[in-house]
């Protein structure tokens, strides 16, 4: 543990920096003969950028690492399914939902089963899974500041709670995309430049290997994993499709222009998360040989975090411990404000709406926020702390179990009825969160029930797909009249519509 | 198991039961026959949307389920006064329009022109359907022995489905005078400005022709959009590029007395808005800012990302208004000087609904800003 005020001045630096930007706003005046320049759409690159800069959370920054020096290679399926998860999201889904106009999930369900029941639904999954992910942002928060500073967990996540709640609050977080795309870069170089200044430190002294064992060796169970080629498949299929699922990507797919721009943001995105996630696994393999004692730890997260100072000391081992510190930081906040605004822009539009005491729109979005930011604070004082990644993952399992079935059958498959999607959304949303609060308040759990509940996608998923299929079938007679109009607007490229 | 985690399970458990609470509750029942009442309402409320559709074969067919439910008879038919439109539930299918032929006709209120099927033993009980006077269609219900209960209530519901279609015919003829609007808008915007323009681009001929080539460019690309035919949105990117085009035009008039600033957030450009809900107000900003002053005027507009919603504003610092006047032309009864504004304030409510209106902040002297908010997804609204 560090007592250095290197990385606490860096994380008030990246939190001060968020702070200022969220509230102000990068404020930049155009002329007239800068019209063009100032409305010019957002361009596929900048957009991934900030999407990767949204997207690269607490479970990516620190979780991956920690659970790859406890339990082995079998965990790069985590990166891997991150990443891949846009690929699906790539080939079935970005251009259509692009097109659909949709502006968060709820939206999408109105406009292609034209069911205002199914929307609430709808907001009721968004809501929940926004504060699943939220979890572990905040848990995260808790534990670098404790590893950094000593402080107990509470403090690092009333930070971040905070701070996000106040900017959300107060601007809606203005010209966001600009300050998401520089979150992405932020981190890459805050991972990247001490990985690689690790790496050389290995291989001077010698390269030690780390791979003792069985870490080395897929589906070995190490670490006391139990079912490691169920747990996998279900982490494969968690991961796959949970990604498009989830609130603060659709968000982001807004801004595109059209289709033909979302799948190319959407092919940018595989390419920065692809380079992204090289380093993370680095830190878990060079901690099996530096930080030994961290290996399944409810401190393995903090690997990332204590591995430069360990390795270098003094001013270079805290200079990079400073700039990891502001990265996670950078990676919390980020995370933490998309999914609030993207929470709070459910809860004010689909839950508050109809009670007038609440007053107007800009006032019901900040009680939203505070609603949005305040119950995934209370969850993380009270939550058990799985690791970061796993309880991420939860999140992941829980939007493939819904939305997925919802964004994939209703792309693709027009006998869909609202019937079959409302029993898919409770169906898989039930039996998934079911699990996850299991998980989360009595766990952890053995035997083979233990893992069916600790990564439950492998069963869910498939239940919710069985389910939108069967009840729409049985309900084949109830077909929305809207369908034809729905899947045309869907699948027909813009480029047709404007010689229409 | 630590006390903190029961009582996170607890909180958890909490919240999601409030959230579910706040999703589905429903109030205390009442009597029997209160109930009773609320289902019969409840029934006749599914139905009205369809049928403020008026009378079409898709609307007929979804409210065909409701009324069937409503009338509690073995089945319903709608028809208009050439077909059968929707036939719901067991022996309906057999209805022929001869069957109804007496009641269109005879157009008298309670006609119960039961007839014989072949064999099946279903009755028809037709009741017309009036509108204004003359007589749309039918409402008729199937069963298996007349009764005059059935009768009674099969004349009363086609009263109230009539009713429903009347506010159909209102509801569309509201909008042919809201499209009328739109067209008299565009009517609107042209004279003055073709004439400003072409004399501001003629006076360019001589000493500047590629400008004058340019400008000419600008104002076909311009008119092209402005009397476009189609489609009752736009993009709010479309939406500007327009105005980019009218301030170019007006710049070459005005020169360096017209100053803009513009800052738009690139995340709200794909918002769908209602087609030329701007450019009244731009028109109206470049009038009012540079109206009785020999100096520069200065226009600001502004497009920002607010959570779900996108807010715009386009602000003059000229002259002002006196708010009361703003207030009338909002409501209608203003002078034609400000139709624009009222125009494009009733088409945002008429989308969005009424929390979508124009807010407008002026006073004499002290400048003129308009604000309005659009949602980023609203459903049936789309570019």
């Amino acid at each position: 543990m560090t007592s250095s005020w290197w990385p606490v001045a860096a994380v008030v630096a990246v939190v001060a920096a968020t702070v200022v930007i969220g509230t102000f706003g990068v404020r930049v005046s155009r002329t007239t003969s800068d019209f063009l320049v100032a409305s010019r759409s957002v361009s596929p690159l900048l957009n991934a950028s900030a999407i990767g800069g949204e997207y690269l959370s607490a479970a990516s920054f620190l979780g991956i690492a920690g659970l790859v020096l406890s339990y082995g290679v079998d965990m790069l399926w985590f990166p891997v399914g991150y990443t891949v998860g846009y690929l699906v999201l790539l080939v079935l889904v970005a251009a259509p939902l692009r097109r659909s106009g949709a502006y968060t999930l709820p939206d999408f369900a109105e406009m292609r089963l034209g069911s205002l029941r199914l929307r609430r639904v709808s907001s009721v999954i968004v809501v929940l899974i926004g504060w699943l992910y939220l979890l572990p942002q905040l848990q995260g928060a808790g534990i670098t500041l404790h590893a950094l500073t000593g402080a107990p967990q509470w403090v690092g996540a009333l930070v971040v709670a905070v701070v996000v709640g106040v900017t959300v609050a107060a601007g809606g977080m203005r010209s966001i995309t600009v300050v998401q795309a520089f979150q992405y870069w932020l981190k890459l170089v805050a991972i990247a430049l001490p990985a690689a200044l690790l790496v050389a430190a290995w291989f001077h002294r010698g390269s030690p290997a780390f791979a003792v064992g069985d870490w080395g060796t897929p589906l070995s169970g190490f670490g006391g994993r139990e079912y490691p080629l169920y747990s996998t498949y279900s982490i494969v299929l968690a991961t796959f499709l949970g990604t498009m699922g989830l609130p603060h990507v659709l968000v982001r797919f807004y801004t595109n222009p059209d289709g033909r721009a979302a799948r190319r943001t959407t092919l940018s995105v595989l390419v920065l998360l692809s380079v992204f996630y090289l380093f993370p696994p680095v830190f878990g393999a060079l901690g099996r040989v530096y930080t030994p004692e961290l290996a399944g730890t409810s401190a393995a997260d903090t690997v990332v975090l204590v591995l430069p100072g360990r390795v270098f000391g003094g001013w270079l081992g805290e200079a990079l411990s400073a700039l990891v510190a502001a990265g996670a930081f950078a990676a919390f906040l980020s995370t933490a404000s998309g999914l609030s605004v993207s929470v709070a822009g459910v809860l004010s539009q689909d839950v508050l709406t109809h009670d007038r005491r609440l007053g107007d729109g800009v006032r019901r979005f900040r009680i939203a926020t505070t609603i949005a930011i305040a119950v995934p604070f209370v969850l993380a004082l009270g939550a058990a702390r799985a690791d970061l990644a796993e309880t991420v993952t939860l999140a992941f399992a829980v939007a493939a179990s819904t939305f997925c079935p919802l964004l994939v059958l209703g792309i693709w498959w027009p006998r869909l009825t609202v019937r079959g999607a409302t029993a898919a959304l409770l169906v898989g949303g039930t039996s998934a969160l079911a699990a996850v609060a299991l998980v989360l308040t009595l766990g952890p759990f053995h035997g083979f029930v233990g893992a069916l509940l600790e990564q439950p996608a492998a069963w869910t998923v498939p239940l919710a797909f069985g389910t939108a299929v069967i009840v729409s079938l049985r309900t084949h007679d109830r077909v929305p009249r809207t369908t034809p109009a729905a899947m045309v607007r869907l699948h027909t490229p813009e480029e047709l519509e404007a010689s229409r | 198991m630590t006390p903190l985690a029961i009582a996170g399970a607890i909180v958890a458990v909490l919240v999601v039961g409030l959230l579910i609470w706040l999703l589905l509750r429903r109030r205390d029942l009442g009597s029997e026959a209160d109930r009773a009442t609320f289902a019969t309402l409840h029934t006749a409320s599914l139905a009205a949307p369809a049928l403020r559709e008026g009378l079409t074969t898709e609307a007929a067919t979804s409210a065909a389920r409701h009324l069937r439910a409503l009338l509690g008879s073995r089945g319903v038919a709608l028809t208009d006064t050439e077909r059968v439109l929707a036939a719901e539930g067991p022996g309906s299918e057999l209805l022929e329009m001869a069957n109804v032929a007496s009641v269109l006709e005879t157009g008298r209120s309670v006609v119960a022109a039961s007839l014989r099927d072949d064999g099946a033993g279903s009755w028809f009980v037709v009741a017309p359907l009036v509108v204004d006077g003359r007589v749309v269609g039918t409402l008729v219900a199937v069963t298996d022995d007349r009764t005059a209960v059935l009768a009674r209530a099969t004349t009363e519901v086609a009263r109230w489905v009539s009713s429903q279609v009347e506010l159909a015919e209102l509801d569309a003829s509201r909008a042919r005078v809201a499209e009328a609007e739109v067209r008299a808008l565009r009517a609107q915007i042209s004279p003055h400005f073709i004439y400003n323009a072409l004399t501001a681009i003629a006076s360019y001929v001589r000493t500047d022709p590629e400008h004058a080539r340019e400008l000419l460019l600008e104002f076909a690309d311009f008119t092209r959009y402005s009397f476009r035919r189609h489609g009752d949105f736009t993009t709010l990117a479309e939406e500007l590029r327009s105005i980019d085009r009218y301030l170019t035009l007006e710049r070459a008039r005005f020169g360096d007395r017209l100053q803009v600033t513009v800052r738009v957030a690139p995340e709200v450009l794909p918002v769908a808005v209602p087609y030329l809900c701007l450019q009244p107000l731009v028109e109206n900003a470049v009038r009012h800012g540079l109206e009785g002053r020999a100096g520069p005027g200065r226009i600001t507009i502004l497009a920002e990302d607010a959570g779900a919603d996108c807010t715009i504003s386009v602000e003059d610092d000229g002259i002002g208004a006196d708010p009361e006047q703003i207030r009338r032309a909002l409501v209608g009864e203003g002078d034609s000087d400000s139709i624009g504004v009222g125009n494009v304030d009733e088409r945002l409510r008429q989308v969005f609904g009424d929390e979508y209106g124009l807010v407008v902040e002026t006073g004499p002297g002290l400048g003129t800003k308009v604000s309005m908010r659009v949602p980023k997804f609203s459903p049936g609204v789309h570019a």
